[in-house]
């Protein structure tokens, strides 16, 4: 009994890496940059959830759709204002520069909502659902239900529509995009609206769970591993990646020594970089001259 | 502007360019060595940490700024000198042995990890080595017999054959000794085919193999180079701070090590020395601004890496060849007053072209 409950907090934290690494991958296919603040963007979307929610008092669900609307339009803003400029830069330039601005981040965050850890009241809190021995709290299932949800949602945007579909393109070859009449500069802002929408959504979707301060967007490291695992340019990889982080964690918990239930995502990470540089769903093979 | 006529195949290979290159680093030598006459030991500790800081940052620029490849865990090199320094010191090593031990210790530790590292590029390296990085960390935090876990250990003592380098002059001149010994080296390797080999390689790696250059070897050299440097500086940062714990090298050290190189310049020695004084007297501006601030401001506690992460982005965006660039520019404009042309620096569009093949 205990496997399975470890399976199910397991799962649970999984998607919220997986999620995480949704955003990360989707930066990265549309853009090519590789963004390091997106647990940080999670980080400032759970504090706009908190304020609309528990500080003005806003319904459970239009206080979320505001954090979305608000972190929408805050991703816009930071792709016009610092990733623009970046644009054709060397990655390594736009990671550091992504560094930078989760420093800034958080230094911003904890000036506005102070550092001490907040709760978020969803009106699922604290209710939990027994199967057997088995107890399963209503977070855990809304995590796993919201990333089922946004997956299906993303599948079918990429896969669909014209909007979607250029942002595919742009992602391939910015020059080319261009040639054909594809706005890649709005669309680059666009993928960053999207990105700081999904991190909100993980933001959301885990601070019942864990508690929302400025320091939350840490797991985001994590997810960084997930995305790796999962092959780095593959949005279902990401969800697979989080979960197998996720899982890993809770078992390294139980059957190893203490200390290492915190090391496991970078174990994980390394041996794959080892074994199999290319990721668990690899979208970059050898580089053209 | 200065024309160098070159008559003989030497004056590529010599380590001055010019007789004013001599001049002005002599004189810059000289009044560093004179310095622990003029000013008090508080500076003389101040500029120690700075020499400190300079020497890890040779390490770092031979790796992200000559051979291309990111560190984003350099924090665990210099923690592995300097715990390696301060084991091999409790055991009775001799300071100078414990010192070189420390550094081939941590070049072999660079080496060993390149092993794998040289199979990647790009974010995957770097990730790579946050995640080696995170697990040195916790490797320090809970090998409680060697490293004192939590509790931390004390660093013994730096003397050798009655000479003490603990005072601040003596040890001031010890860290000045030392990179001066590791620009030395570094400048020797940088004109050497092996340095050659690294710039081949981060300008573009398939070029680099066509002339023959073996890739994989040229990358686990640098690493091993690199990171002896880092645990060199690590070995002397042992001795500056006296305690170690391992709050004293976290992730936010290695960023601060790379904010260096990329705020001194990347590409250049210059730049991980300017790097160096920047990171050494920016604790300093930030306690002077906060003086001047609103206590409501100055007080919030993630201010200083808030203000080290503006910074960079700020260079990034602006100066992406970082204060040595910046100082190319006002030397070319100096040099050419007063026809100094705007456009002689001027940024390139760059398009980005995909890796991936889909």
């Amino acid at each position: 009994m205990e496997v399975f409950q470890l399976l199910v907090s397991g799962v649970s934290q999984g998607c919220v890496y997986g999620l995480i690494a949704l955003g990360f991958v989707l930066i990265y296919k549309a853009t090519e940059m590789v963004n390091f603040a997106q647990g940080d963007l999670m980080m400032v979307g759970a504090f706009m959830a908190v304020t609309f929610v528990n500080v003005l008092g806003m319904p459970f669900l239009s206080g979320v759709l505001a954090a979305l609307v608000a972190m929408a339009v805050i991703g816009v803003v930071l792709e016009r204002l610092l990733l623009r400029p970046m644009i054709g830069e060397p990655h390594f330039a736009v990671l550091m520069l992504t560094i930078g601005l989760g420093f800034v981040l958080r230094a911003i965050a904890g000036a506005i909502w102070g550092s001490n850890p907040r709760p978020l009241e969803t009106p699922y809190s604290g209710r939990v659902l027994e199967i057997g021995e088995l107890v399963i709290g209503f977070e855990s299932i809304a995590i796993v239900g919201g990333t089922l949800l946004l997956c299906g949602l993303l599948f079918g945007f990429f896969r669909f529509t014209r909007l979607g579909i250029a942002m595919q393109a742009a992602s391939q070859n910015q020059l080319a995009a261009y040639y054909v009449g594809i706005p890649v500069k709005r669309i680059y802002s666009l993928v960053w609206a999207l990105s700081a929408v999904i991190a909100t959504c993980a933001g959301i979707l885990t601070a019942p769970v864990s508690l929302v301060d400025p320091l939350m967007g840490f797991i985001g490291i994590k997810a960084f591993a997930a995305a790796i695992v999962g092959g780095f340019g593959s949005l279902p990889g990401a969800i697979i990646g989080g979960l197998v982080v996720g899982l890993a964690e809770q078992f390294a918990g139980l059957y190893l020594p203490p200390g290492f239930a915190d090391m496991s995502a970078y174990v994980i990470l390394l041996v794959m970089l080892v074994l199999r540089p290319q990721g668990l769903f690899a979208t970059m093979h050898r580089k053209k001259v | 502007m200065r024309f160098i006529r070159k008559t003989r195949y030497e004056q590529d290979l010599a380590l001055f360019r010019h007789g004013g290159q001599r001049f002005w680093y002599g004189l810059l030598l000289l009044v560093l060595l004179a310095a622990p006459l003029l000013l008090d030991r508080f500076y003389l500790g101040e500029l120690a940490l700075v020499f400190i800081y300079a020497i890890a940052g040779v390490g770092l620029m031979l790796l992200v700024g000559y051979t291309g490849l990111v560190s984003l865990g350099h924090a665990a090199f210099l923690a592995i000198g300097a715990y390696a320094q301060a084991y091999l010191l409790v055991r009775g090593w001799p300071f100078p042995a414990a010192l070189a031990a420390a550094t081939l210790l941590t070049a072999a530790v660079g080496g060993l990890v390149a092993l794998p590292a040289v199979r990647m590029t790009g974010i995957y390296l770097a990730v790579a080595t946050l995640a080696f990085a995170v697990i040195v960390e916790h490797l320090i935090m809970n090998w409680t017999s060697v490293t004192g876990g939590f509790r931390g250990m004390a660093v013994p003592a730096a003397t050798w054959l009655g000479m003490d380098f603990t005072g601040p002059t003596a040890f001031y001149l010890l860290c000045l000794g030392v990179l001066v010994l590791v620009l030395w080296l570094a400048l020797n390797l940088l004109r050497s085919p092996s340095g050659r080999a690294m710039l081949a390689v981060r300008d573009s790696e398939i070029s680099a193999e066509s002339m023959g250059i073996h890739i994989a070897r040229t990358k686990a050299l640098a690493f091993a180079l690199s990171a002896g440097f880092t645990g060199l500086a690590g070995g002397l940062f042992a001795h500056k701070i006296g305690y170690l714990a391992p709050d004293a090298f976290t992730f936010l050290i290695s960023i601060q090590l790379l904010l260096m190189v990329v705020v001194g310049g990347l590409g250049s020695l210059h730049g991980a020395v300017f790097g160096a004084i920047f990171i050494g007297l920016l604790p300093q501006g930030l306690a002077v601004l906060r003086d001047t601030l609103p206590p409501a401001v100055a007080q919030l506690p993630g201010l200083e890496p808030g203000i080290f992460g503006l910074i960079l982005i700020l260079f990034l965006i602006y100066e992406p060849l970082g204060i040595y660039g910046r100082w190319i520019k006002v030397r070319a404009w100096l040099d050419a007053f007063p026809l100094y042309r705007r456009a002689t620096h001027k940024r390139q569009k760059q398009y980005l072209r995909t890796e991936r093949l889909q």
